[in-house]
């Protein structure tokens, strides 16, 4: 693995290493993928795809996940 | 109360049964704790929840699922502060792809100060949602005519409000309510505006299917106090109604029979 790249990430950058994978983020990120749904560049990415989705350069991801509401 | 008193026909919403016509929202509670156990005195089997960025910069995990079980609740998304209609159709998109089920609490806000809803973008993103398969109850106002479209447009509930969203100003036009109910076949679920018991007990009576709150039990003094008389008050609410009220006399009449001469 050589080096990193920067993405958006819920609207600020983020440097994160080349070719991490959506899982990989997730892990660094201490999150549960059950609990979170991903938008890569405003498409949702099905969770079957975490493992296997790398990010370049540039991507905008959003992390979104449920919380109290009306 | 007895098994006979309480019998009713099924509160149905897209041919799902629901055991309790209270919805609860999961919003503005102090505390996840106190949020839990105010929903389990209401007696609720749906609950509402948001959609919303994770907050990255916590290290305290807030969503709601780490104090919520999806297997106790039936989970109904919303789209609470979508103010267009592709907004609106994005969250909901989101919400689906969380995993639990593809319902919606559809609501397209369009003002800031009242928060009272856009009904033509509603309209036009429950034309969309429905047609992806989205089991839409459609938040609106108590306009007649919006009710009617939304469940031409598919809606499996149309929720028309009592009174602006967290105002707490109870049921305001009973007589557009009860105008719905009688002209609409979906379940009406009166949504946002009800703030204390009397105020459920009310809407009930009106004959309409259900009742959703937030604030009215998440911003009492107790939660879960309030909790407890909101699911009293519905059940109240609704056997009034089937039990149909007196009529209204402007002279006395006595209840006791009257002396012999």
């Amino acid at each position: 693995m050589d080096g990193t790249v920067t993405i958006r990430l819920n609207g600020k950058a983020r440097e994160v290493a080349a070719d991490i994978t959506v899982s990989g983020l997730l892990d660094e990120l201490g999150l549960v993928p059950g609990m979170v749904v991903v938008e890569r560049n405003r498409e949702i990415l099905a969770r079957e795809s975490y493992a296997t989705v790398r990010l370049s350069e540039g991507d905008r991801l959003e992390l979104v996940h449920f919380v109290g509401g009306g | 109360m007895s098994k006979q008193a309480s019998a009713d026909t099924p509160f149905v919403v897209g041919s799902r049964e629901f055991a309790s016509r209270l919805i609860v929202g999961t919003g503005k509670y102090p505390d996840n704790e106190t949020m839990v156990r105010a929903i389990r005195a209401s007696g609720t089997d749906m609950v509402t929840v948001a959609v919303r960025r994770v907050d990255l910069d916590r290290t305290r995990e807030e969503g709601i699922l780490h104090h919520l079980d999806p297997r106790e609740f039936f989970l109904l998304a919303n789209t609470a502060g979508c103010y267009t209609a592709d907004d609106a159709i994005r969250y909901a998109r989101l919400a689906r792809a969380a995993g639990f089920n593809e319902w919606l609490k559809l609501e397209v806000i369009g003002d800031e100060t009242t928060l009272l809803p856009d009904t033509r973008a509603t309209l036009d993103a429950a034309r969309v949602l429905v047609a992806e398969g989205f089991k839409v109850m459609a938040y609106t106002n108590e306009d007649l005519i919006t009710a009617l479209r939304l469940e031409d447009a598919g809606c499996v509930a149309v929720m028309p409000l009592a009174s602006p969203i967290g105002s707490g100003l109870g049921l305001l036009n009973p007589y557009y309510v009860r105008a719905i109910k009688e002209r609409c076949d979906v379940p009406i679920v009166v949504d946002a505006g009800v703030g204390t018991a009397s105020d459920a007990c009310l809407t009930m009576e009106q004959g309409v299917d259900g009742v959703l709150m937030n604030t009215a039990i998440a911003a009492a003094r107790d939660p879960v106090r309030m909790a407890a008389a909101m699911r009293e008050a519905v059940v109240a609410g609704r056997l009034a109604y089937l039990a149909g009220r007196m009529p209204v006399r402007e002279v006395a009449v006595p209840s006791s029979p009257p002396l012999p001469e």
